[in-house]
């Protein structure tokens, strides 16, 4: 951001000096609304620290965040902290994977077969609006207390709506760019090849954005009931014998990780889609 | 000019839920070799059905297409086809987009790029090789697209109003551009159009068809008394406003019938 800025300012030497102040002016309101995020950060987290100081609400409930750094260093030193997260990331990644897999191959199917498609409409409709944490104990039952629950529950969380929307993408493709593959002499799968899959790219990386988030969820949900290590087990773990510090320092953890990630495909949505 | 396409009697009838729509009724006619057709008609009279029909898109209810003698049901059809907008891939550089057909007719190879070059390079858009779509212009845009379907060497071209997206001025010069290519290539081409001077301005012969179901109504021999004849230069032919009278009259009186 700031490098891109400063290459419009060494451009605008060559320009009117009505450029430059207007260029100017937009540079300081960026400036003004990255000051403001951060005081409302220090501000928070100042005033989370010294209300728990001088009493008002008490660190062994809330935490505070001195506890909150002194529990990272611990964590980190017995390197507890790092494999809690690394098995949380391999959860959510795995899971992730295999939701735009699944998602994209049923898509494709539904797509080439309008058969399938209208026979298989009541069965998404219901399976994407179920609330899927209902169905964590039933995979537990089936599967045992282990990864694989964990991984199934994250992957029913956002598979049945990537299929949902992916599939609609790819109905809406223009007809006439349809009509000219065949006009070209093509069959169906060069449209697939030629047309619908390339033409969706950019539909299908803002679905990636969503459901790194939403495998991020499940896989959480997934920890919370059938897990021995990760940070969704360490807030559990954490709330049940009262070390709230450990507890918020898993969220604390969760909101980097979930912003790493996003920012993780937002990087590659910007190298790949011009 | 010998006979290069034969209509024959076709029909076709759309069908839907509510009922079943007949597009076309006992079209007929023939286009020769080399020849440029044009063909009027209100909308909705089937024109671009019947285009859909000689490419091989649908197939006649009724009646069959013949090109140099041969149904088309059974010999392997050669036809390109122009859509009203050129429908370049954005996600693909010009030159991606122009052997876009060949690759899908598995006709690339490294041989083939001496000729595509070179067609770039006469219709200019050799220095646009690597630019997207959206850095085109909307006549380099339609040259790109006649140049992918020219590359596949079709014995007839059909044309379905390919320059209704454009702005008035940029379609009188894309007009005469693709007039120029087509008949430098020494193509037999369809134009389908609603705009009777487009139609007049380009073809050798105009069919007025019918309101739906459509029909052939009447063909016209457009003969124009100037030298160099080019579609811009053909406006201001004298015999121009005659045409142009008589095909909006028969038009009308169609209007009218209804």
């Amino acid at each position: 951001m700031s490098r891109k800025n400063r290459n419009v300012l060494s451009e605008s030497l060559s320009v009117s000096a009505a450029q430059k102040a207007y260029i100017r002016k937009h540079l300081l309101r960026i400036r003004r609304i990255r000051l403001y995020q951060l005081l409302i950060l220090i501000g928070s987290v100042a005033f989370w620290e010294i209300s728990t100081r001088i009493g008002i609400v008490d660190s062994f409930i809330f935490s505070s965040p001195t506890r909150v750094v002194k529990t990272i260093v611990e964590m980190t030193a017995c390197g507890q902290l790092f494999y809690h997260i690394g098995i949380t990331l391999f959860e959510t990644l795995i899971s992730f994977a295999l939701v735009n897999l699944i998602g994209l191959i049923a898509a494709v199917i539904l797509w080439w077969n309008d058969s399938i498609s209208k026979v298989m409409e009541p069965y998404l409709i219901v399976l994407n609006s179920l609330p899927k944490s209902a169905l964590a104990p039933v995979f537990i039952v089936w599967l045992g207390a282990n990864i694989k629950t964990i991984i199934v529950a994250a992957v029913s969380v956002s598979l049945f709506g990537s299929i949902i929307t992916l599939y609609s993408d790819f109905k809406s493709v223009e007809e006439d760019k349809i009509k000219l593959i065949y006009t070209l002499g093509g069959k169906k799968k060069d449209v697939l090849f030629k047309v619908i899959l390339p033409g969706n790219i950019p539909s299908m990386i803002s679905l990636m954005k969503v459901n790194i988030g939403l495998s991020l969820v499940g896989v959480i949900i997934g920890e919370f009931l059938a897990a021995k290590a990760g940070l969704g087990y360490l807030i559990i773990y954490g709330s049940q014998v009262f070390r709230l510090d450990l507890v918020i320092m898993s969220i604390v953890i969760l909101c980097i990780v979930a912003t790493g990630l996003y920012k993780l495909l937002f990087y590659y949505e910007n190298k790949y889609t011009r | 000019m010998s006979e290069l396409l034969r209509i024959d009697h076709i029909s076709y009838t759309y069908h839907s839920l509510e009922g079943e729509t007949p597009a076309l009724m006992d079209v007929s006619f023939q286009v020769n070799d080399g020849e440029f057709l044009g063909i009027v008609g209100p909308s909705g009279c089937g024109k671009s059905t019947l285009l859909s029909l000689i490419a091989g898109l649908l197939t006649p209810s009724s009646g069959s297409i013949y090109i140099n003698g041969k149904d088309i049901k059974s010999s392997g059809k050669n036809i390109g086809y122009m859509l009203q907008k050129d429908h370049l891939l954005d996600w693909r550089n010009t030159l991606k987009n122009v052997t876009l057909g060949m690759e899908i007719q598995h006709k690339l190879s490294d041989n083939s790029y001496i000729q595509i070059n070179e067609m770039l390079n006469t219709y200019g858009l050799i220095a646009f090789k690597e630019s997207f779509p959206s850095e085109l212009s909307g006549g380099m845009r339609q040259r790109a697209a006649l140049i992918r379907t020219l590359l596949l060497e079709p014995d007839i071209l059909l044309l379905d109003e390919p320059f209704s997206a454009l702005d008035y001025q940029t379609r009188l010069e894309v007009a005469d551009d693709i007039w120029s290519i087509i008949r430098k290539e020494k193509k037999t081409a369809i134009l389908i159009t609603h705009d009777i001077s487009e139609a007049i301005s380009m073809s050798d012969r105009v069919i007025v068809m019918t309101n739906r179901p459509g029909t052939v109504k009447r063909i016209f021999d457009i003969r124009l008394s100037i030298p160099d004849r080019t579609p811009f230069a053909a406006r201001s032919a004298p015999e121009f406003k005659d045409y142009f009278n008589s095909i909006w009259k028969e038009l009308n009186h169609n209007e009218q019938e209804k």
